[in-house]
């Protein structure tokens, strides 16, 4: 039998070739990429603006901006990292790309709503680039905090309603997911033979559902006070500004976790593979993925313990931010216990991987550092608290992305990339990470605070560090974007399951073809059941 | 493919709580705000047309009742008697947009909106109360017009006979969002205008 023609030959409609038939596609594979090219178009900018911070930063005094544009520079990175790249990057991407094939469908169950979701993230970007132009960048910081983003000239409204384009794809992808997952599924595949990526996707769908309306309608507000000044949030007419920072958080808080949870499920999916040994605890995960999802809806006040809230109120969600450990916990412990015993075969993503565990793990520890009420006095609004979260949004859930993109990336275009700089890279980046993150976490202690544009003498030798290794770091992102560029145009072709993986994009062809599937797949009892792999592993070492 | 409305449903559900979630930030904000400026409060709601209020949410259940019985209606084929039905919770809608514009340019008159002076100088709770007032009404409006638009979408595509007693989805769901249009007004109701 021939085989099929993969989703990028299918034949386009009459009038539509090349670049015009990718507008108009519906299909889920073609979306996910048209998703990645404006995603990591994105991240390129967004890492160019934390560049420019952290130069400005390496010695005291203005180096290279001023410090208007010190404050443009570390608000724009910050919306862009955030709404335009860590919330879409994984679930828009690999979401888009391989939810319907793990669960055996050949679509999402709204294609034209996909679709629509990606016209919507490019609107916000081009909103966003908009913002730039026209009484000057937006200077607030990515929280837009009141009273500041209400009073400021600058063009904080075109930037807000960025935002609240970009959260509307977000919901969109959201639903999309849920409704995929419960009407798509191959009737075979029971809730516990879900792979844990689209059980990550899932969770994550629901925090994306019910979360991001409260950023919808507190941007919204923000809007409305800047055009009629009603004063809801302003002392002087009777409004609390610390209502609005509990009405971001409620939001921002669990949006945390829906950039972090399909992080999750990425490593979920590789540990297992490269061990050649079924995921230790598999109920344990869907249990803590769902119990992130939860618990994480109800912690946000932890970014307010300064902003005059009761001691109940802090007490309470001290606790409940302890808490949320637990479930995280679980997740690296069954990680770690999957590779116990295992056989484990290094390749570029479980390297990766091997860095997530190590930095969120990490990062995980010091936000209990900051959960603490009492500590977090001293901490707050501190580098430490820059440390920390980069620890968690970039040490994890960016360097799941970058493990995604070396796990999947022979799928999506049936092509490898050269190993041996991949490694080159990883290492670069997690040295680069390291000696770029690490000094914060002293400066930060040492009482240095975030976002200022100059500091105090004693503080120069531990910026200037971050910022020779930033750039370690950043070369290191450039090499892994070059050496994944070069290995998608012009690598070796690969077979369909190149790694030996268990779930269901690995049974069809690489890249697959349009509906996804050549013959229908089989669902295995347990989807991280490696028996028939290691046989064929071992057949290949005895010939 | 067969048309899969469980799922198709599904989904508007999903959509639907969104815009509870949407609502329920200013109404977590109604809540603090109540709690902190409870005389003001209760002041401004007898401050409030009680009769246009009433007017309204019997406007409103009426018009929720009409989209219930077309969609009844479209399922045993009768499309002209649901064709009629939409229409009318179409002008029922149009109508409770005309109360409310009465309303608010009574209030406008007397110097009360947003951002007026003569809230921005009195009692900060009075100012609150009237700015949560025009947010959320303003936002309800909003979405009655949406839900107008989405009725009168059902009522063309009946007209045009795209709907059969087999496949009504459109009809359905568009009717379970002007419900949810109702629904958020039962409570915006009591909220601001029966509040002692």
């Amino acid at each position: 039998m021939a085989a099929p023609l993969s989703f990028f030959h299918t034949p386009s409609p009459t009038g539509y070739t090349g670049i015009k038939s990718w507008l108009i596609t519906y299909d889920h594979k073609r979306i996910g990429l048209l998703y990645m090219f404006a995603i990591l178009f994105w991240f390129i900018v967004a890492m160019c603006f934390g560049l420019l911070i952290r130069t400005e930063l390496m010695f005291a005094g203005p180096t290279i901006m001023e410090a208007a544009t010190y404050n443009a520079a570390f608000t724009l990175h910050g919306v862009i990292m955030v709404f335009l790249f860590v919330i879409p990057a994984i679930p828009a991407i690999f979401g888009n790309f391989l939810l319907p094939i793990q669960i055996g469908a050949n679509d999402v169950f709204f294609p034209r709503l996909n679709l629509f979701s990606w016209y919507l993230y490019m609107l916000g970007g081009v909103l966003a680039i908009l913002s730039l132009f026209a009484n000057g960048p937006p200077d607030t910081g990515w929280t837009f905090y009141v009273p500041f983003s209400i009073t400021t000239d600058t063009n904080v409204s075109l930037t807000v309603t960025a935002a609240f384009v970009l959260g509307m794809s977000s919901m969109i992808t959201g639903l999309n997911f849920i409704t995929t997952v419960h009407r798509m599924r191959m009737k075979e595949m029971k809730w516990m033979q879900i792979p844990l990526f689209t059980w990550s996707l899932y969770a994550t769908a629901w925090v994306q559902l019910l979360a991001t309306p409260i950023l919808s309608i507190t941007l919204l507000l923000i809007l409305i006070e800047r055009v009629l000044g009603i004063g809801l949030f302003d002392p002087n007419k009777g409004g609390d500004p610390v209502l609005y920072q509990h009405l971001f958080w409620i939001y921002s808080h669990p949006a945390v976790y829906i950039m972090v949870l399909p992080g999750m499920g990425v490593i979920s999916e590789i540990i297992p593979v490269f061990c050649r040994k079924a995921i230790f605890g598999y109920k344990a995960i869907v249990a803590s993925t769902m119990g992130i999802a939860v618990v994480g809806s109800l912690v946000w006040a932890h970014h307010m313990f300064t902003s005059g809230i009761s001691d109940v109120a802090i007490f309470v969600f001290s606790l409940l931010t302890f808490l949320v450990a637990i479930p995280t916990a679980i997740k690296v412990f069954s990680w770690v216990s999957t590779m116990y015993k295992g056989s484990i075969l290094m390749t570029p993503p479980f390297l990766f991987a091997l860095c997530f565990i190590y930095l969120f793990s990490t990062g995980g520890l010091t936000g209990l550092v900051l959960g603490a009420a009492g500590v977090d006095i001293h901490l707050h609004d501190t580098h430490f608290v820059v440390a920390h979260f980069h620890f968690t949004m970039f040490g994890g859930v960016a360097f799941a992305f970058f493990a995604a993109l070396h796990h999947w990336l022979p799928k999506m275009f049936g092509r490898m990339y050269d190993f041996k700089k991949a490694y080159i890279a990883a290492i670069l980046i997690t040295i680069g990470f390291m000696g770029h993150y690490m000094p914060m976490f002293v400066l930060g202690m040492q009482g240095m605070p975030r976002r200022y544009h100059d500091y105090l003498p004693q503080f120069e030798t531990g910026n200037f560090v971050a910022g020779i290794f930033a750039y370690i770091m950043v070369s290191g992102i450039i090499l892994m974007f070059i050496n994944l560029f070069i290995g998608m145009k012009k690598g070796k072709s690969t077979s369909g399951d190149p790694w030996g993986g268990t779930t269901l994009e690995w049974s069809t062809p690489s890249p697959p073809p349009l509906h996804n599937f050549v013959t229908l797949p089989e669902i295995k009892d347990y989807p991280y059941d490696f028996s028939d792999i290691i046989q064929k592993d071992d057949e290949e070492r005895h010939k | 493919m067969e048309k899969d409305s469980t799922g198709i449903k599904l989904g508007m559900w999903l959509f639907l709580y969104t815009e509870i979630m949407l609502f329920g930030g200013l109404f977590v904000l109604y809540g603090a705000y109540s709690v902190q400026y409870t005389a003001d409060f209760i002041q401004g709601g007898k401050e409030l047309n009680l009769t246009f209020g009433i007017a309204n949410t019997i406007i409103l259940l009426v018009s929720s009742f009409t989209v219930a019985a077309s969609i009844t209606a479209v399922q045993r084929g009768s499309n002209a008697l649901a064709q009629w039905l939409l229409w009318s919770s179409v002008f029922m809608g149009g109508v409770f947009l005309v109360n409310k514009y009465f309303e608010w340019s009574y209030k406008f008159s007397h110097e009360i909106y947003p951002g007026s002076d003569l809230l921005a100088d009195g009692e900060p709770g009075r100012n609150i109360f009237y700015g949560l007032y025009y947010v959320i009404t303003g936002l309800h409006g909003l979405h009655i017009v949406v839900g107008m638009i989405l009725l009168t979408i059902s009522a063309v595509s009946i007209m045009r006979k795209r709907i059969t007693p087999e496949d009504y989805g459109l009809v359905e769901n568009c009717g379970l969002y002007w419900h949810l249009v109702d629904l958020i007004w039962i409570f915006v109701f009591p909220l601001f205008y029966l509040i002692v």
